[in-house]
């Protein structure tokens, strides 16, 4: 039996832009909280019907979200960084997504899975929130009916952009507050 | 239902409740009578208690919206589990002032299924326990299923052409 070295299908992460030399390797601070932070980004899945289920098939052994450092999903707000909001969000459900969102604390990322939770979808009608973002802000925006694993996984990799390059004085920036306020949170 | 009992249950209705029975009909040869809409609660009373008809479950309750009759609708389907037996009761309410009394004490389980016709149809049942909204957001100012208001969601602005209703 030959054995193969498994060696070159091993990718690392990329590295930040920075100075090295020998034994050393000089970057910025937020660089590398943003590289940190990128790669253990811990979900909190807020999932009501259809595109919950397509989420389920994301976290399984088949498309892995812990390829992306996700695989601890956090079931209190309180340790989560990304909120997900997979399905339709009926109006009576809207002020307990709304608090969820508030007990998260800094910094928060929300993702938005599937027609319902951007946009009501096929549900245009009194009784079903039109759009999540109605009630919080959403960073990513994830379409579809329900949208494939591959579309969430896309998704994530999006959020993991904002994530990495996110400036880490953003969330005290004037802008920043002033759209928290426009939704009404502090 | 077998037509010999359907007509077992109209005769002993009849016999001591024919002023309040408007009319009867057998859709689907489901067994409807339509009654007047005073003594309602007395005739499921009577219908529970007596000993040939027993119509002890409820199977639902419910409203409808008459617009073109300006009337709302109550409907109570009874169920004879002895028998197997099925009857729908149904009353007519102006739609102005949809009044009627609660069952809640013949039946405990008609408290959610009135609160659920409120809800969506404004019918007020007089003696109700708890008589508020069970389903919708309780700010919630219309009854939803009433057709003067549209199904859509109306805060919307991004679907204002023909093809969305609005």
């Amino acid at each position: 039996m030959q054995t193969v070295a498994n060696t070159s299908g091993v990718s690392m992460g990329e590295k930040p832009p920075g100075i090295e030399g020998a034994g050393f390797f000089a970057t910025s601070l937020e660089k590398v909280v943003g590289m940190a932070r990128k790669n253990s980004i811990w979900p909190l899945p807020f999932a009501t019907s259809c595109c919950g289920i397509e989420f389920m098939a994301t976290m399984g052994a088949h498309y892995d979200l812990a390829r992306f450092g996700s695989e601890r999903l956090s079931f209190s707000p309180r340790q989560a960084d990304l909120l997900m909001v997979m399905g339709t969000i009926a109006k009576k459900m809207g002020p307990v997504l709304r608090q969820v969102y508030e007990q998260m604390a800094e910094p928060r990322w929300v993702l938005s899975v599937g027609a319902c939770a951007c946009s009501g979808g096929i549900f245009d009608t009194y009784s079903v929130l039109q759009g999540i973002d109605r009630i919080i802000p959403v960073d990513v925006y994830v379409p579809g009916c329900p949208p494939r694993p591959e579309q969430i996984i896309d998704g994530v990799m999006k959020i993991q952009h904002l994530v990495e390059t996110e400036s880490l004085r953003r969330r005290e920036s004037p802008e920043y507050k002033a759209m928290l306020n426009k939704y009404g949170i502090e | 239902m077998e037509v010999s009992s359907q007509e077992r249950v109209i005769a002993t209705l009849k016999e001591k409740y024919e002023d309040e029975i408007l009319h009867v009909e057998t859709p689907y040869n489901f067994l409807t009578i339509t009654l007047k809409k005073e003594k309602i609660v007395e005739i499921i009373r009577f219908l529970y208690e007596s000993p040939d008809l027993r119509f002890q479950y409820l199977t639902s309750l419910g409203g409808i919206h008459y617009p073109e009759l300006k009337q709302i609708a109550v409907f109570y389907q009874l169920h004879n589990l002895y028998s197997n037996e099925r009857l729908r009761l149904k009353i007519y309410l102006p739609e102005e002032n949809p009044v009627t009394e609660t069952i809640t004490s013949i039946f405990a389980g008609a408290n959610w299924l009135e609160r659920e016709t409120y809800d969506f149809y404004g019918v007020i049942f007089e003696g109700h326990p708890n008589l508020k909204r069970v389903l919708n957001v309780e700010d919630m100012i219309i009854f939803p299923m009433r057709k003067e208001y549209p199904l859509e969601d109306q805060t919307r602005d991004d679907k204002n052409d023909d093809m969305f209703g609005r």
